[in-house]
Parts: C-alpha cells; sequence; structure tokens
C-alpha cells in the first residue's frame, strides 16, 4: 500500500449533505481494512464535524471543504490512518471557550445541543480544531 | 438522495409502546420521532422504548431531540429505554451520558420487561 492516499470533496450547507462526506469515509476505510466500527465513528465525527459547519460557521460561501487522507506514520513505517479535514471560510470561533456539556445540565436546561466536539474529540484518535477570522479546520485521526 | 426517517409505533399495552425507526435520526428524524412520542404521551403512554434496529446514523441534533422527550417522559414518572443500536450509537448515547437516564438493551424483549417493571 502506498503510504498516502487522498481524496477532496466540497459540499454546500444544505440538508443532509454531511451523508454524502460519510460515503467517502467508507470507501476509504475499507480500502485502508479499517474495521467497520471503526469506519463507524469516523462517519459519525464527520457528520458532526460538518454539521457544526453548516450551523455555527456562518460561512459567506455557503460550502464546505473536507480533505480525506489516508497516511503510515514514521515514513510509511508505523500506524496507518484515516484522516480528514472538514474546512469552513466562516467566522471561527474560540475551541478554549466551548463549553463541556453534560446531560444532568441539559436536562434542565432550554438548550440541548452542544454536542458536537465532545462526540468528536471522544470517537477520533487525534483532534485539532485551528480557527481564526478566516474560517475553522477540525483536524481528525483515526487509526486502523 | 434522502434520508427521511420513517416511524412506525407498537402499542402492546396501555402505557407502553414501542417506536421503531428506519433512516437517519437527524434534525428532521428526531421532530418525527418527537411527533409521535408526545402524541403518544398525551395518551396516557409513560414508557417508551426506542428500538434502532434499523437505524445506522444519527447526528447531535437528533439526539438533542431524544433527549427532550427523556426529559418529558422522567418528569412524568416515565421510562425510556433503547435496544438494537448499533456500536458505535450506543458509544455516542454513552459519551453523552444517556445510559445514566435510560437504558440500553440488545434486544427489545429485556427492555420491554424493564419497562413494565417486570426486571431491574
Amino acid at each position: 500500500m502506498s503510504s498516502r492516499r487522498e481524496v477532496h470533496l466540497t459540499i454546500p450547507i444544505a440538508p443532509e449533505m454531511e451523508i454524502t462526506a460519510t460515503a467517502q469515509v467508507a470507501a476509504l476505510g475499507e480500502w485502508m481494512e479499517m474495521g467497520r466500527d471503526k469506519i463507524d465513528e469516523v462517519k459519525m465525527a464527520v457528520v458532526e464535524a460538518c454539521i457544526n459547519a453548516f450551523e455555527h460557521s456562518y460561512t459567506p460561501d455557503r460550502k464546505v471543504e473536507i480533505d480525506f487522507r489516508i497516511g503510515v506514520e514514521d515514513a510509511g513505517q508505523g500506524r496507518s490512518y484515516l484522516e480528514v479535514d472538514v474546512v469552513d471560510a466562516g467566522k471561527g470561533f474560540d475551541p478554549s471557550r466551548v463549553e463541556t456539556p453534560s446531560l444532568p445540565a441539559k436536562l434542565k436546561a432550554d438548550r440541548k445541543r452542544g454536542w458536537g466536539i465532545k462526540i468528536i474529540e471522544s470517537l477520533m484518535d487525534d483532534v485539532r480544531i485551528e480557527s481564526g477570522e478566516h474560517g475553522t479546520r477540525i483536524i481528525m485521526r483515526k487509526y486502523r | 438522495m434522502s434520508e427521511t426517517l420513517k416511524v412506525t409505533v407498537e402499542r402492546p399495552d396501555a402505557t407502553v409502546a414501542i417506536l421503531r425507526t428506519d433512516g437517519y435520526i437527524n434534525n428532521a428524524g428526531g421532530e418525527e420521532i418527537a411527533r409521535q412520542a408526545y402524541a403518544l404521551m398525551g395518551g396516557g403512554v409513560s414508557r417508551l422504548l426506542l428500538d434502532l434496529e434499523k437505524t445506522k446514523i444519527v447526528n447531535s441534533i437528533g439526539i438533542s431531540i431524544l433527549i427532550e422527550i427523556l426529559e418529558k417522559l422522567l418528569d412524568q414518572g416515565g421510562r425510556l429505554a433503547f435496544c438494537r443500536l448499533t456500536p458505535t450509537i450506543e458509544k455516542t448515547f454513552q459519551i453523552m451520558g444517556l445510559a445514566q437516564y435510560a437504558r440500553l438493551f440488545a434486544a427489545p424483549e429485556p427492555a420491554l420487561a424493564w419497562l413494565r417493571g417486570e426486571s431491574e
């Protein structure tokens, strides 16, 4: 297997377009022989990252860019992984100010939402969020 | 492309109902489940089983609507159970802490027994 394989996808901000991205996850995950449950976890994380961009970015171009990469650590000698970047050109946010949700608090609150980042970080092996005034890039990695 | 959720309802007795979902539980899907659940609760149902055998993907907006249903059931002294979740959906529910307030089962029968108070 070559050490790197990449796919780029642009999706419009529209209902259920996040499902389109999950098809790429499935295809690449199967190609690299990632287990079914791990593929499903990446799909769920990608859905959450897309929804985060759809709901909160207010990106003027009304689209989200997604990069999918298969790679191998340590110059091809280490663990293989599937990495997905979900990118918007919106207003950005400060990840350090995102409140960690808890169900006891949510049950009493009017707003039940706000779980996306917690779910992404829990399902993926490594997550980085780069965000500023020109947009947000959520970089998510899952090892095979 | 359409992932529109279908919900079918079975009411095995006066206070228990089963909602079987087929498709993506997103905002629209969650709202459809809530519509059916609140109609049942208005008709005397206080114990709900959500059978997700045919749901392979959910998102956090859909789950947030399920939390609203859970809140209303708990306020009425009711119970909520889920069964036949994919491993990833079950893991997500655990991450969110749903299993502290609702019970997750592998199959419908033990879920119904718990809802009826026949098992712990």
